[in-house]
């Protein structure tokens, strides 16, 4: 399946900060056919660094999607039977607008001129794509981590639009040790004297501060003992310890070469705005029950958690499900064994596929 | 007593899913109601009734595997623990709370019959009667911890903790005031009428406050 990333624009959006941003461009792919109805339609929404090239192999670049092992012919997210989207958030630098993205009024990139986006922002620029390709009401919407808050958002926001929800890995708000990972990342970037307040984009990018931020972010991913199965103690290409700073474990080189590797393709002013939307949401808005927020959601929800995931623990998971039980709402919850921690949801793919293609039929079948 | 059995026993029930409990459970819920069945295993009977009955259906099911099977047949199961899982709903979501074969596993059935009643306007149990003759005849001869067709386990693996009676049931459904809409009992694949605590292999009470 090869597939291209397309790009539509939109006069303007207005943010939760009481900024609009005009115009917007957003990047999407689609795989699979809309049926005449328009009811097999699902949104899939990525991660904190993912994009819009969720499935297939990429006509420009020649890579699998970053969820392609779930989404394609006879795949969780089958394509034969199922029309899915995936676009890229508001804020991100693959192809929607973000931090990096030319200021029409200026002729430069926004850097720190970006307003401050929310989940939330990010929900309502793809409703405009999901209105652009004329589908009245998803069958479904889901995605792991910060894709997850934003599936939430969406049945919460468009209770009418939205047949299934499938959060995986994921919280209603961010807590303490969320936002202090994500601040440890930012504040990493920003010690960067190339970060240079944000304005980069002539010179060169702060690619240590990034890299060390994606480091920090891999440890938040795995586990300890997909750690200690993966690397163990073992010295990098040498019997003895070098006794001085350069790799001695191979868990450092592998961290070094995610860091650079992640500096290829992101832009760090890109993370800087996801993470703190990532930090802002909270379904609740600072106060009232979560089982409030949902009295009006319609739509019918997919919980999964993984045992070993740490950075999105289960207690997060549960108390989404325990909110929709609270008002008589259809929820199937269940935790995955794993030991790949909060990565689990990109490498689990067996039993995720099993339940989400039961799920989807079973709505399918009820709701359309 | 195997031949006075033989001449006791009811008309025959065709099984629903290779079981004669499912059939008389099936047989109670009124099609396109609302359903939980706690300790759902994976699902099979919600399954069944969200196929042939149009129920809206749910479970609660502690096993993982069970889960995952249940939810890979689309049916909405939340993995829980039966003795805490009922605490977040609220009075009166369902028509009916189904718990088949599971009370005596419990760790405090009174407390889940008590919180059955407060979600589901009816409730269906049932249980695995401790007052068969076989369990009496297997603790009267062996001395031992009687071990059955029924209860099948030896005394350190059994997952069963609270052992009752049909009279044990009916007795505190009488002291909590519930009112028992309809108690059926089997023996085998046949209806039982006659001296249920002594004959019945199952007991099937539908209930409500």
């Amino acid at each position: 399946m090869i597939v291209t990333t397309r790009q539509t624009r939109f006069d303007s959006l207005s943010l939760d900060c009481g900024e609009t941003l005009a115009p917007v461009d957003v990047a999407f792919e689609t795989y699979g056919t809309l049926n005449e109805s328009k009811s097999n339609a699902i949104l899939i929404l990525h991660a904190l660094s993912g994009d819009a090239h969720a499935a297939g192999i990429s006509h420009e670049t020649g890579k699998p999607g970053w969820w392609d092992n779930m989404i394609g012919p006879g795949k969780g997210f089958d394509t034969e039977k199922y029309f899915v989207i995936c676009s890229n958030v508001l804020g991100g630098c693959r192809g929607t607008t973000g931090p990096s993205s030319i200021n029409p009024s200026t002729g430069c990139p926004y850097a720190m001129s970006f307003p401050v986006i929310t989940i939330p922002d990010m929900v309502r620029l793809q409703k405009m794509v999901v209105d652009h390709l004329g589908i009245e009401r998803l069958l479904a919407v889901s995605g792991g981590s910060m894709g997850g808050m934003q599936a939430l958002e969406w049945a919460v926001s468009y209770p009418d639009r939205v047949a299934a929800a499938i959060p995986i890995a994921t919280t209603a708000r961010h807590s303490a040790q969320q936002i202090a990972f994500n601040e440890v990342g930012r504040q990493a970037i920003m010690a960067d004297p190339d970060w240079n307040e944000g304005n980069y984009y002539a010179t060169k990018p702060p690619a240590r501060g990034l890299a060390v931020a994606r480091m920090v972010g891999h440890i938040t991913y795995m586990s300890d003992e997909s750690m200690r199965e993966k690397f163990g103690r073992r010295l990098r290409e040498k019997e003895a310890y070098g006794f001085d700073f350069s790799i001695d474990f191979e868990v450092e080189s592998y961290l070094r070469y995610r860091g650079s590797q992640f500096v290829e393709r992101f832009d760090a002013n890109s993370y800087l705005y996801i993470t703190k939307a990532m930090d802002y949401f909270d379904l609740t808005n600072g106060g009232g029950s979560l089982g409030h927020v949902f009295e009006k959601t319609t739509a019918r929800f997919l919980v999964i958690s993984f045992t070993s995931d740490w950075l999105y623990p289960s207690y997060q998971s549960l108390e989404i499900v325990n909110a929709l039980r609270s008002r008589n709402k259809d929820v199937a919850y269940c935790e995955l064994p794993s030991n790949y921690g909060h990565d689990a949801f990109l490498v689990e793919v067996g039993e995720q596929t099993e339940l989400v293609r039961g799920f989807l039929a079973r709505t399918y079948k009820e709701r359309t | 007593m195997g031949a006075l059995v033989e001449a006791r026993r009811g008309p025959f029930v065709r099984d629903v899913l290779g079981r004669s409990d499912y059939a008389i459970i099936s047989g109670l819920i009124e099609p396109d109601s609302k359903v939980l069945d706690l300790g759902c295993g994976d699902g099979e009977l919600l399954e069944w009734l969200a196929e042939n009955k149009r129920v809206d259906a749910r479970g609660i099911e502690i096993n993982g595997v069970k889960v995952q099977r249940a939810i890979a047949r689309g049916v909405s199961v939340y993995q829980g623990d039966i003795d805490e899982g009922l605490a977040d709903y609220p009075d009166g979501a369902f028509d009916y709370v189904i718990l088949s074969q599971t009370l005596q596993e419990t760790r405090r059935p009174l407390q889940v019959l008590r919180e059955m009643l407060r979600v589901g306007k009816r409730v269906i149990v049932a249980f695995p009667n401790f007052g068969h003759w076989s369990v009496r005849l297997a603790h009267l001869f062996s001395g031992r911890a009687p071990k059955t067709r029924l209860f099948p386990y030896e005394w350190y693996e059994s997952p069963n903790i609270h052992f009752l009676t049909v009279q044990d049931f009916a007795e505190l459904a009488r002291k909590e005031g519930w009112t028992v809409e309809r108690r059926i009992f089997l023996s085998g694949h046949y209806l039982g009428t006659v001296l249920p605590n002594l004959m019945a292999e199952v007991a099937v009470f539908l209930i409500r406050k």
